[in-house]
């Protein structure tokens, strides 16, 4: 069995902090770290490469520096690491990410299962795991919390607002992880040493056979118009160093009087 | 396509680099990149990290960014004025209509009066004539129904395939629909396949007066920046907004409209529901709820929600946790609020033993009201609370119980 799990490096927001004057994002220091859905999606492919033997491959569009997030996959045990990545795909948005990474997976032989963590923490769309199902032509089944891989089928649980389904899906197809469906890894010391030497397969738009309509900036549909600070809120009513029943009553009117209760 | 910087008007002042959201600008020697020398020693170099967003092009003083956007023409086969009609996508599970598609209703409405053209509802499902009424009275036009058995549960293959082709025949301007399991799973798809734009999990929807175009705001890298997007040439202009996000309005019974029966040929998916199994039947879902008490690591341990849930019992309100509380297994998930569980809007927050880590306020801060109680003085979460209790919650939660139970 071939996985093929896609990837995304993104900054590492438990450190990222609000500069008070700007009211921008502090860059500085903050590390780049493999988006945590997608550390999911990895492990859920590792955990079938050991129950049932797969090869595990795993896919990142990005910038040179994305390397590192290749480099710590393959330390947690991915057997081959390619990074899609060229100039031409720059301004992608959630459409042209699509079609890019399913162009990337076809040039992977042929695959079986596709893994995606459900969403990037710093997009937050979710949109690009169902896309690429979409470019590929395959069933997809998001928010997978649980998966077995039997006779050629994918037995999968699929969690909702309110509880989950039991589904049945044939392979191949793509799946979207979320967090439950297990304990991400760390990686062995042996395969740090092997992710070191390990060489890295760049592909560029023109080896996946992208269309140049069709991505970057070019290929997106949808374009950023302004960016803005959202308004502070005014700072609040604070109600300190009072007994607590005291502080309980004046709360109850305050919010009675505002009608919020 | 690029951003240029322009050699003799970047003075290196540097306030471009605070502005980027990716961290892509950087300040380069001018002689070390080989450019004549200057009166300005530095000057900005734009990275490989780039995604020509256009954030910093605003900030510099000097005029010295130019971005170059290519304007792709519109397909010649699809132009953009036979794309008519603002469309909601309208979510049922189990034949029950939910809350997120009653809140676009009312947003689609305003947009359609705006633009002058028509709202339409698209329900798909089983047995569903019944609601279709309802639609109505809550300011849809014209209803659209695609009612079959395999459209009953939700079948990501079949909504696809049924959603597009309704698309590809009736031409929407605007699609909008909930940000939910469903609406997340099938609605990218169909984007994908009539090829054009969709924005996730907007928070403002208005039209351009000029341009007619949507633009659809939604907050970027973890809700710190807001963003607005739009879909110049291509169409639908597509958007998913999750619940809570706009408020329903009151139903009319009185108002009538067309039903549109859409029979079509339908093929069940390639993947099969084998079970459904309903986890919080019981309970308030906290995306639904109008008020939500919430706990976080400041409680201590797993007992002390025994008072978050005695305080909501008296309120009508769900439970809603932090990720610290349910990562410590505290609660279930289900309960979790913030950017990796779910956003709220409620019209009352009270967040309890709270510190208010970015990942939380995400999710919660563009509630109505916030009430945040917490030992410590200085925690973030009172930087978004209305009112701010500083003490100890397992005295003051139980004391605002009591007041409300009148004791």
């Amino acid at each position: 069995m071939h996985i093929v799990v896609c990837i995304k490096q993104v900054p590492g927001t438990t450190k990222v902090q609000i500069n008070p004057e700007t009211n921008t994002l502090i860059r500085e220091g903050v590390e780049a770290i493999i988006n945590p859905f997608d550390e999911n999606a990895l492990e859920a492919a590792l955990v079938l490469k050991e129950t049932g033997g797969a090869k595990v491959t795993v896919l990142c569009m990005g910038p040179p520096q994305a390397e590192t997030a290749l480099r710590e996959s393959m330390a947690r045990g991915a057997d081959d690491i390619v990074l899609l990545c060229d100039r031409a795909f720059a301004g992608s948005d959630t459409w042209a990410t699509s079609y890019a990474l399913a162009q990337g997976i076809r040039t992977l032989g042929a695959v079986d299962l596709v893994f995606c963590g459900k969403q990037a923490i710093d997009g937050d769309t979710a949109q690009v795991g169902p896309g690429v199902a979409e470019f590929l032509g395959w069933p997809v089944i998001t928010y997978v919390r649980k998966l077995e891989v039997k006779d050629g089928k994918a037995l999968i649980e699929r969690t909702f607002e309110d509880g989950y389904e039991k589904i049945e899906a044939p392979l191949p197809c793509v799946l979207t992880t979320v967090k439950e469906m297990n304990v991400p890894r760390m990686a062995s010391l042996k395969g740090r040493m092997r992710a070191k030497k390990a060489e890295i397969k760049v592909l560029t738009a023109e080896a996946v056979k992208a269309d140049p309509k069709e991505i970057g900036l070019k290929g997106s549909p949808t374009r950023v118009v302004k960016i803005f600070t959202p308004p502070k809120k005014s700072s609040g009513v604070r109600i300190d160093g009072t007994e607590p029943s005291v502080a309980a009553r004046e709360i109850v009117s305050r919010l009675k009087e505002q009608k919020v209760i | 396509m690029s951003l240029e910087i322009i050699q003799d008007k970047c003075t290196g002042c540097g306030i471009c680099l605070k502005a980027c959201p990716f961290g892509a600008l950087t300040l380069e020697m001018r002689d070390k990149l080989g450019l004549p020398p200057s009166k300005f020693k530095r000057i900005v170099k734009v990275e490989v990290s780039c995604t020509l967003c256009g954030a910093c092009v605003p900030t510099c003083k000097f005029d010295a960014m130019k971005l170059d956007k290519p304007e792709a023409a519109a397909p010649a086969d699809r132009p953009l004025d036979a794309y008519r009609g603002i469309w909601v996508y309208v979510e049922q599970r189990g034949g029950h209509i939910e809350g997120v598609s009653f809140e676009l209703l009312a947003k689609g409405r305003e947009l359609a009066d705006q633009r002058k053209t028509e709202l339409v509802g698209v329900l798909l499902g089983h047995d569903m004539k019944g609601k279709v009424d309802e639609l109505f009275a809550r300011g849809a036009d014209k209803v659209i129904l695609a009612d079959h058995p395999a459209l009953a549960g939700f079948d990501s293959d079949a909504y696809a395939d049924v959603f597009a082709e309704l698309v590809k025949k009736h031409k929407p301007e605007v699609v909008l629909a909930g940000g939910t399991s469903i609406g997340r799973t099938f609605i990218p798809r169909v984007a994908i396949r009539v090829k054009t734009g969709l924005t996730a999990d907007c928070t403002g929807l208005e039209i351009d007066p000029k341009e007619n175009l949507l633009l659809q705001t939604r907050p970027a890298f973890g809700g710190n920046i807001m963003a607005t997007i739009i879909c110049p040439n291509h169409r639908p202009q597509m958007a998913t907004v999750r619940h809570k996000v706009f408020k329903a309005g009151a139903p009319d019974p009185q108002r009538k409209g067309t039903l549109i029966e859409e029979v079509m040929d339908i093929r069940a998916g390639r993947a099969k529901v084998v079970e459904v199994i309903r986890e919080m039947t019981n309970e308030i879902n906290v995306a639904e709820a109008d008020i939500i008490v919430s706990g976080g690591r400041g409680l201590g341990g797993p007992d002390n929600f025994k008072l978050l849930f005695e305080l909501a019992k008296e309120l009508g309100a769900a439970v809603g946790a932090s990720r610290g509380a349910v990562d410590a297994g505290w609660i279930s998930s289900f309960h979790q609020v913030g950017q990796t569980g779910k956003t709220v809007c409620p019209k009352l927050y009270i967040a309890c033993g709270i510190s208010g880590a970015i990942q939380h306020l995400v999710g919660m801060s563009s509630s109505d009201t916030i009430v945040a109680i917490n030992k410590d003085p200085n925690a973030p979460i009172f930087d978004v609370a209305d009112y701010a209790i500083v003490g100890d919650l397992t005295e003051v939660v139980p004391a605002i119980t009591k007041v409300l139970r009148g004791e």
